[in-house]
């Protein structure tokens, strides 16, 4: 987002552009529970939310800010939560009912050090893997990851945008130096900026399928109260969303919701490239890292080192093709994480071209820096 | 500034003293009205006074990647200990700007040392605006930012009603560094003995 | 009451969807299910207008059943869902059917909680004193002493009364009724929907294939008699001691206050918001583009 003439530059956190983005995007409900460093999410929404008609509200605990969100969004309005590792625990209940009902929601979690109540003032990445896998069975889900405050604007429309596409729970991962560093930024106006609402449906009633398939995979979306009574369980349903035991019947439900996603790939995916052209050597980082990692590859460039940078912005589905390129490209590829390898483990699932994997693991609450991954450039 | 090239200043001290306030008026000065890209983080304990409080701004003219700060070019302390902790991180020829009435021991003679929390105390009659008078010393001798810009952005944070006493601890600070001439100061933060060992 | 039980079944009841129902033959689930259905009839309620919440369990499956916009959520969590649709949507009508063990075990965070927030929503539990569907182990309000598939020598917990913890935490309408009192039960939801504020709704109920069986009650028709001769009215039991009030049931509205409801609260909330970010837009058109004036 650079700047135009017009167009004046505020200094945000990235928990502020997070909210800037959300509402651009047309959120109108948030629910959440008081942590750290996710709280200034809540605080300026309570603020913002009823000034644009919208509702924020404080709910007992993270597994009903979950519940919370789903229901709003099921009446038909642009929901969020955003919590950090221990909430992000209890909302994988409420999370699993909302892949397996198809309802359009957005969560943050804002990643502090780990395990437990860690270190909540301090960064992590722990928290990528169970993003993915985190409540219980197998269940399709799309993870995004934010490195810069301009970032937390255009990931949270995107994944706003996603979740009303594909009508599921799109999870934002932040940690806490994004969170907390304040960055001057262009906000895109409400004209620049392309929102996607949840396609409606446009038969009468009676002939209304909640769950029915089509070319995309993806039911339109009836919102409570319309007119198209259905019914909503967490329970594996047909078409018309009745419970069911029927095997032909569960496979064709379970294929679509995961299929929906593989429909999705090219769109869902989004990486960023920096000095990739000539690189025989790379960097494979997301969140605040890949900034580290985007200094570390210029100062290797100055080295006369060809290295460059893949930035995950799409964390899953894991953007295998777009990551194959370069593997297939690159001799060696570094993986630094504020983590014990969680990334670096999809990396090695999809490698088969011998490129060379080196992680590198940081989880001491510190940001991992530039001369860390100069290190492993100049070395491997 | 050349294209890629950062400038960096810390702001540290105690919780309380307004450390990270002074920072996000920088960055905010820097950022919003001289249209420079500027990148502010901080780090603090869970306490809300007391213990040690760092906040940084880094400044360029290009995206900045790394956000924390790399080789400080400008270190403000704002007590000895501080002082202490951060000297080492700065450039050979950066600069360090401390309060003097807080701190006794310099590490070098490249410093300027104004008595921030005094002049606060005299000039304005509030202690707690120490940390504007220190930001308009740093703002001047840093040559980073609009004086207009930096006055403006002060004036945009501070709560109602404190505008005044803000901007008269501001330009309390700028006339003070005003006073000082950084051609005087030796080259490098490093001591002249270096080179032998 | 014929003719109304075919309106019921014609209009309220889901044709699309194959019964039979997985309730046990003489569950009080039904019961509750009519007089519940009934009362939104006599309240003459659209039925695109409301929404039928429900947890997990037995009484759970009622969401299936039944012709409104329905949900069938997760254990315990069912308030904090209709919590989200009320505050979305207020004008749809939520109600909200748990079990015992959903609503003051697992969800008895959350229900507490929707109590003292004081939405203008409904809660109907249905107690049958047990974890029917899981196999009859004890819950928050099985009786002490009684046995279950978990307390195969006699419980040693205490039982929760659930519509005194209710009006406790703060709901504005408390009643409670039970399976026998088909009409009394139909009158009192009927006054839980209609009431503004948080309105709870206890039906006592019976398990006679778990709960009823393990304790030597009998059966269906043994265990919903019982009830009539265990029931004294709210009047009555002001009465009479509390040692000639143990192991009655209490019938009647025990709460009926009135507090602000927060949905509407909310509301006013929402004006004030948007008068002040009104105002703040017309200060900063006056003062032009730059955003901040000495």
């Amino acid at each position: 987002m650079e700047s135009s003439e017009n167009q004046k530059k505020v200094l945000l956190q990235g928990n502020e552009a997070i909210v800037e983005g959300a509402l651009a995007a047309g959120c109108r409900f948030f629910a959440g529970y008081p942590i750290t460093p996710a709280s200034e999410i809540s605080e300026i929404l309570s603020v913002k939310l009823p000034e644009l008609g919208g509702t924020f509200i404080q709910m007992e605990d993270e597994i009903a800010s979950m519940g919370a969100i789903i229901g709003a969004s099921l009446a038909g309005v642009k929901s969020m939560t955003a919590t950090s590792g221990p909430g992000f625990s209890l909302i994988q209940e409420n999370l699993g009912y909302g892949c397996i009902t198809e309802v359009p929601c957005v969560i943050v979690n804002v990643m502090r050090g780990g395990p437990s109540t860690g270190l909540p003032t301090s960064p992590s990445q722990g928290d990528v893997q169970m993003a993915r896998w985190g409540t219980h069975g197998d269940h399709p889900i799309i993870v995004l990851a934010v490195s810069s405050v301009s970032d937390c604007f255009s990931v949270t429309v995107k994944a706003f945008n996603l979740s009303e596409k594909y009508r599921i729970p799109v999870i934002i991962l932040s940690d806490e130096v994004v969170a907390h560093t304040r960055e001057s930024v262009t906000l895109p106006t409400t004209e620049q900026i392309r929102v996607f609402d949840r396609v409606k449906p446009d038969v009468p009633p009676e002939w209304y399928k909640p769950y029915a398939d089509n070319n995309r995979g993806v039911p339109d979306m009836a919102a409570l109260g319309d007119g198209y009574r259905h019914h909503v369980t967490g329970l594996i349903h047909d078409d018309r969303g009745y419970p069911t035991q029927d095997a032909q019947e569960i496979e064709k439900f379970l294929g679509r919701i995961h299929g929906k996603i593989s429909k999705g790939f090219q769109d869902i995916m989004v990486i960023k490239t920096h000095l990739m052209e000539d690189a025989e050597i790379f960097v494979i980082a997301y969140g605040s890292v890949a900034r580290s990692a985007l200094r570390a590859v210029r100062d290797a460039r100055e080295l006369g080192i060809k290295a460059g940078l893949v930035q995950l912005v799409t964390l899953f589905p894991f953007p295998r093709k777009n990551v194959d390129i370069y593997l297939r490209q690159c001799r060696a590829v570094i993986i630094p994480e504020m983590n014990m390898g969680q990334m670096s483990r999809e990396v090695s699932r999809i490698n088969q071209a011998d490129c060379r994997i080196v992680k590198h693991n940081k989880i001491n609450g510190q940001l991992i820096t530039p001369d860390e991954i100069l290190k492993h450039l100049t070395t491997v | 500034m050349k294209s890629n090239e950062r400038y960096e200043i810390r702001f540290s001290g105690s919780g309380g003293q307004g450390i990270i306030t002074a920072a996000v008026v920088m960055a905010d000065a820097v950022g919003s009205f001289d249209n420079k890209h500027v990148c502010q983080t901080q780090s603090y304990g869970p306490e809300a006074r007391g213990g040690k409080s760092k906040a940084e701004v880094v400044i360029s003219n290009a995206p900045i990647d790394y956000p924390k700060a790399l080789s400080v070019d400008l270190l403000l302390a704002m007590n000895q200990a501080a002082c202490d902790a951060y000297f080492s991180d700065i450039k050979s020829d950066g600069l360090l700007v401390v309060d003097g009435g807080l701190v006794q021991q310099l590490p070098t003679s490249r410093s300027v040392s104004i008595p921030f929390t005094q002049i606060a105390i005299e000039q304005i009659g509030r202690e707690l605006v120490a940390n504007m008078v220190a930001l308009g010393a740093v703002g001047y001798l840093s040559g980073q930012v609009s004086l207009k810009g930096l006055e403006q952005a002060l004036l945009s944070r501070v709560p109602k009603g404190t505008e005044k006493m803000n901007s008269e601890a501001l330009q309390a600070g700028i006339e003070e560094a005003k006073k000082i001439d950084l051609d005087s100061l030796p080259r490098s933060v490093l001591s002249e003995w270096d080179d032998e060992f | 009451m014929l003719e109304s039980a075919e309106i019921i079944r014609q209009e309220y009841l889901r044709h699309d969807k194959k019964f039979p129902h997985v309730w046990c033959p003489g569950c009080g689930n039904g019961i509750v299910m009519g007089a519940l259905l009934r009362a939104v009839h006599s309240l003459g309620l659209s039925k695109n207008e409301v929404v039928l919440v429900s947890g997990i369990g037995c009484a759970g499956r009622m969401s299936t059943y039944v012709d409104f916009n329905t949900m069938h959520t997760t254990h315990g969590r069912a308030l904090t869902f209709s919590t989200g649709i009320k505050l979305a949507k207020p004008e749809l009508t939520v109600l909200t059917v748990m079990g015992d063990g959903d609503a003051t075990a697992i969800g008895g965070n959350h229900f507490i909680h929707a109590a003292r927030r004081n939405l203008n929503l409904t809660a109907i539990i249905v107690n049958n004193s047990t974890y029917g569907m899981t196999g009859g182990q004890y819950s928050p309000t099985t009786p002490f002493g009684s046995k279950s598939t978990t307390s195969v020598y006699g419980h040693v917990e205490h039982a929760f009364s659930i519509a005194e913890l209710a009006a406790t935490a703060g709901a504005s309408f408390v009643a409670r009724s039970t399976v026998y009192h088909a009409s009394h039960l139909e009158k009192m939801i009927k006054q839980a929907i209609v009431k503004r504020g948080f309105s709870v709704m206890e039906v006592i109920s019976n398990c006679h294939v778990q709960h009823g069986r393990r304790n030597k009650l009998g059966g269906a028709v043994e265990m919903i008699t019982g009830f009539k001769e265990r029931s004294v009215t709210v009047d009555k039991a002001t009465k009479m001691s509390p040692e000639e009030l143990e192991g009655k049931i209490t019938i009647g509205v025990l709460a009926d206050i009135e507090k602000p409801i927060s949905t509407e609260e909310y509301q006013r909330v929402i004006a004030e918001a948007k008068q002040h970010a009104e105002k703040i837009a017309k200060e900063k058109e006056k003062n032009g583009v730059k955003r901040y004036e000495e």
